[in-house]
């Protein structure tokens, strides 16, 4: 069996352009273990001369699927793994990966809730195998994401968050859109801020079981505003999901 | 910090794979208390600063430094200043 810690060869089998600057990549895995919603894979590349980089990704896909996984990569210019995986590698590729990793920023459907998940820009990777995690298990927690991004365009899995959404199984998703609005935009037009937390969380109360993925200053500013709020600083989990690809 | 440099700044989820090769489990569930300020918090939660060679864990609440790693010729080296529970070695 392969631990989490072992290197191992994967097999790129799908790859989707998710927006712009962000693509799925669909890993076969000879060592498969099951996941935990919210842990991540740790991808590394060796030039020929030896030079390595490495980076961790957090896992899109929901624990179900057996033998394979989902990574949603986030293109940073001047990122040494996420150019390489946008730019070079094809469907039928071998990368080497190990995982999975992490057991702080996790969410299983006995854990309950109400699951309230504020993501930022990719922050939305670990967070959306939560939902499909909840989807698949048919679990009915009530579950509220406030997803911060900056354009219409540059939302991460619009349309399968508006599936999800209609499945009428208490799942609402709130989106704001920070840099420019399509015409006839209803969500939210600026930054997280504490009116909006408190227009969104108001309906769990302070019992919310909270998990916060993005860049830094957003994460710092929806914890604090979720703390001000009178939500207990250990139901709220937090990981800075930085543009440095890591 | 400006935002260039909060941009750069990760936290101990990030470093969790290296961690986990260092000491040989997960770590980032694991609460520390940091000797400074005496936050106890999950090591996940610390922020790391990895943009250099090697990687710096700073405490979430007074940005006091929790663990650093270094890569050398002959391997990891560490010096750990948070508390949890004996789990790190004094130096390695």
């Amino acid at each position: 069996m392969t631990t989490a810690l072992e290197w191992q060869l994967a097999t790129v089998t799908a790859i989707r352009a998710e927006t712009a600057k962000v693509k799925s990549f669909t890993f076969a895995l000879p060592g498969w273990t099951r996941h935990r919603a919210g842990q991540h894979y740790d991808i590394r590349l060796t030039a020929p001369d030896g030079y390595r980089a490495q980076r961790s990704y957090s896992i899109a896909s929901e624990p179900e699927r057996t033998g394979e996984i989902d990574l949603t990569i986030e293109r940073v210019e001047g990122g040494e793994v996420s150019v390489f995986m946008h730019e070079v590698v094809a469907v039928g590729d071998r990368i080497e990966v190990r995982g999975p990793i992490g057991g702080y920023f996790v969410w299983e459907a006995d854990m309950a809730g109400p699951l309230l998940l504020v993501a930022g820009g990719s922050g939305i990777v670990p967070l959306m195998s939560m939902l499909r995690h909840r989807a698949a298990t048919g679990s009915t927690v009530p579950a509220r994401i406030l997803y911060s991004s900056r354009t219409y365009d540059d939302v991460i899995y619009r349309d399968e968050l508006d599936r999800l959404k209609a499945a009428g199984d208490s799942f609402e998703v709130f989106h704001t859109l920070t840099r420019t609005q399509p015409a006839g935009w209803t969500g939210f037009a600026r930054r997280i801020d504490g009116r909006m937390l408190s227009d969104i969380s108001q309906a769990f109360g302070a019992k919310a079981l909270t998990f916060i993925c993005g860049p830094t200053p957003l994460v710092e500013s929806a914890a604090n505003g979720l703390l001000e709020l009178g939500l207990k600083a250990e139901r709220i989990k937090t990981e800075r999901f930085g543009p440095s690809g890591k | 910090m400006d935002p260039t440099n909060a941009d750069l700044v990760l936290d101990g989820n990030a470093v969790a794979g290296v961690l986990a090769e260092i000491f040989g489990d997960d770590l980032t569930a694991v609460l520390g208390t940091c000797p400074d300020c005496g936050k106890r918090a999950e090591l996940a939660t610390c922020r790391a600063y990895t943009h250099a060679p090697g990687i710096v864990l700073r405490c979430s609440a007074c940005d006091g430094v929790q663990l650093r790693i270094a890569w050398t010729p002959r391997g990891y080296r560490y010096e750990a200043r948070v508390q949890v529970d004996g789990r790190f070695p004094a130096s390695g």
